[in-house]
């Protein structure tokens, strides 16, 4: 009798058991599945990238190149050393870069300062200014691009690096506000009302409180700007045209030009230069990216 | 005077961004507003003409293709992505090895921009040398593949690419969701016998209702908004079959300079946006005043 229960039981564990195995083989199954179908877009633009047009026209899309050469991304980011009709992205990603930089750290600031007020220096009607900027998150930049573009062009910034640093700051405020604001709501008032008494001002809890305990939230508002700013393209294009374009600009612009014959390998490699910046922040910092991203959605 | 300066240095300092964003965002939309009711042409007249554009955007071709584009794109990017996000969080979510790997590589499409991701897929949805010749290659020698240049199918070529550049997101914001909900709820549920799909179907999937409200609002917000994806991977062609709003509104002000209906345009694309965000942040603030 004894015995026999604890077969049963033996077969029944052994069961499930098998069933366990058979539910788990088939969630990796998938999730690797999916995981193709992510990274294969990658592999070919690398994969190509490094074959020659002969190569490209022979093989498939996943054919290992016979011989790996870099010479495609050369031509990608410095060119022929031909004159007119040259396209190469060197002089594009400095213009980017040098956009990024200054309209990152403007919109942080002013993102951190407004935060700031809105939680700490609290007034009537407080929270309806935080909506009233929340909403700039939102709206379709088609429906202010008219306007701006006038605007830059009476300003005598418009078709310069300038001109787009001034469009990207702006526009970054509410996103840096509500990133800010929403660290800042859970850092205790007691810190702040402690300080004041102690004679600080406004300026000095803000430099000498606040700012040092914010680096995670200057992480995650630096990394989601420089990723939305570094891959805008209906800024760049619509604001700025020649030398003075952006990268993501610049690379369009590349892959459209026809010359005589389509140069796959050259515009893959100059794909991935475009992304390549983005990319590293997110393999470096993958876990503020992500957290940048959920909590432009989700407040609180 | 200074103790004045000292009294409402807060509301000073706060001025510059609330000022900035009243002008260059509320101000601007505004501008297009009126703009919209003008006869302007390449550069804006300011006489009031009525709603002549908004009558001749509803007559006109293009407008209604590029409607008929956001409602399939935003449905099929909507339900597509949704049911990848949440099969993929609900998956890693059973104590995966390699997680942290497999979580990189389902969301690093995020980092890339939108030209780049059009210019990856224009090459592998490429008819001739792209995913067909592979499928050829592969053995399946009847396999044609030719959604890029077909005027009915290239819409959806556009959705392949948008979902494979924000299923992650959709994912990350349920993994989010999912980790915060306690262990406890689910054990309790299998000591009364519930199975596992029981569990998540039943109980799990309807406490993420905020999740799915949000990421639901999020992602129309992308479509209404999509225009660098289209311009990467097929221009708006062929012919005039992927276009969409924001790509009508930028060539119409800018190609065909008619700054009025272009205005028109964008003040139907800022209303639509509108209507979804508005409730939203509504209900938002409430549920946090709640709190």
């Amino acid at each position: 009798m004894q015995d026999s229960t604890s077969a049963k039981f033996l077969k029944l564990e052994e069961k499930s058991r098998r069933k366990n195995f058979f539910l788990r083989s088939f969630l990796y199954f998938i999730l690797i599945l999916f995981s193709l179908y992510f990274i294969f877009p990658l592999i070919v633009m690398i994969l190509t990238s490094l074959k020659t047009m002969e190569e490209i026209r022979q093989g498939t899309l996943l054919t290992l190149p016979k011989t790996i050469t870099l010479d495609y991304w050369k031509i990608a980011w410095g060119g022929r050393g031909y004159g007119a009709g040259d396209t190469f992205l060197r002089p594009y990603f400095w213009n980017s870069l040098k956009m990024v930089v200054p309209a990152v750290i403007f919109s942080t600031f002013l993102g951190a300062m407004t935060g700031y007020i809105l939680t700490k220096w609290r007034f009537k009607g407080d929270s309806f200014v935080f909506l009233f900027l929340l909403f700039g998150c939102f709206i379709p930049y088609q429906a202010i691009l008219l306007p701006m573009a006038r605007t830059l062009g009476l300003l005598g910034i418009s078709n310069s690096i300038f001109g787009l640093i001034f469009v990207h700051s702006i526009y970054g405020i509410p996103f840096t506000t509500l990133f800010f604001r929403n660290y800042y709501i859970s850092i205790p008032n007691e810190l702040i009302k402690a300080a004041r008494i102690d004679g600080a001002g406004f300026f000095k809890i803000f430099f000498k409180i606040l700012i040092p305990i914010s680096s995670p939230i200057i992480v995650v508002t630096v990394i989601w700007q420089f990723t939305q700013i570094w891959n805008d393209f209906l800024f760049g294009a619509t604001f700025s045209f020649g030398e003075h374009a952006p990268i993501q600009v610049a690379l369009n612009n590349m892959v459209l030009s026809s010359t005589a014959v389509k140069e796959y390998n050259v515009d893959m490699a100059a794909a991935i230069i475009a992304g390549i910046p983005t990319l590293i922040v997110y393999v470096l910092a993958g876990k503020y990216f992500i957290r940048g991203l959920t909590s432009g959605a989700v407040k609180g | 005077m200074f103790k004045w300066i000292e009294r409402n240095l807060p509301k000073i300092v706060l001025a510059p961004s609330v000022g900035l964003i009243s002008w260059f965002v509320y101000g601007f939309v505004l501008w297009t507003l009126y703009i919209s009711f003008t006869k302007s042409k390449i550069l804006p007249r300011y006489e009031f003409w009525g709603v002549g554009n908004y009558i001749k955007l509803w007559n006109t071709h293009k407008w209604y293709i590029a409607i008929e584009n956001l409602f399939i794109f935003t449905i099929l990017f909507l339900i597509i992505c949704t049911i990848l996000g949440v099969i993929l969080a609900i998956f890693l979510d059973q104590k995966i090895r390699a997680e942290g790997a497999l979580r990189t590589i389902y969301l690093y499409p995020m980092a890339l921009s939108f030209i780049v991701t059009g210019t990856a897929w224009k090459w592998i949805l490429n008819p001739t040398l792209g995913i067909q010749k592979l499928m050829n290659d592969w053995g399946f020698e009847n396999f044609t593949f030719d959604w890029l240049v077909n005027r009915d199918m290239a819409i959806y070529t556009i959705v392949i690419a948008a979902v494979w550049q924000s299923s992650g997101f959709v994912m990350a914001m349920f993994l989010a969701g999912l980790r915060s909900i306690e262990d406890e709820i689910i054990k309790a549920a299998k000591i009364d016998g519930a199975g596992l799909f029981t569990v998540y179907w039943k109980i799990i999937i309807p406490m993420m209702r905020p999740v799915f409200f949000s990421s639901f609002v999020i992602l129309i917000h992308i479509s209404i908004k999509s225009y660098d994806l289209i311009v990467a991977l097929t221009a708006g062609g062929p012919g005039i079959s992927t276009t969409m709003p924001a790509l009508f509104m930028t060539q119409t002000a800018f190609h065909k300079s008619q700054v009025a209906l272009s205005a028109a345009s964008a003040i139907m694309m800022f209303m639509a946006v509108a209507a979804v965000i508005i409730p939203y942040l509504y209900s938002e603030l409430r549920k946090e005043n709640a709190r």
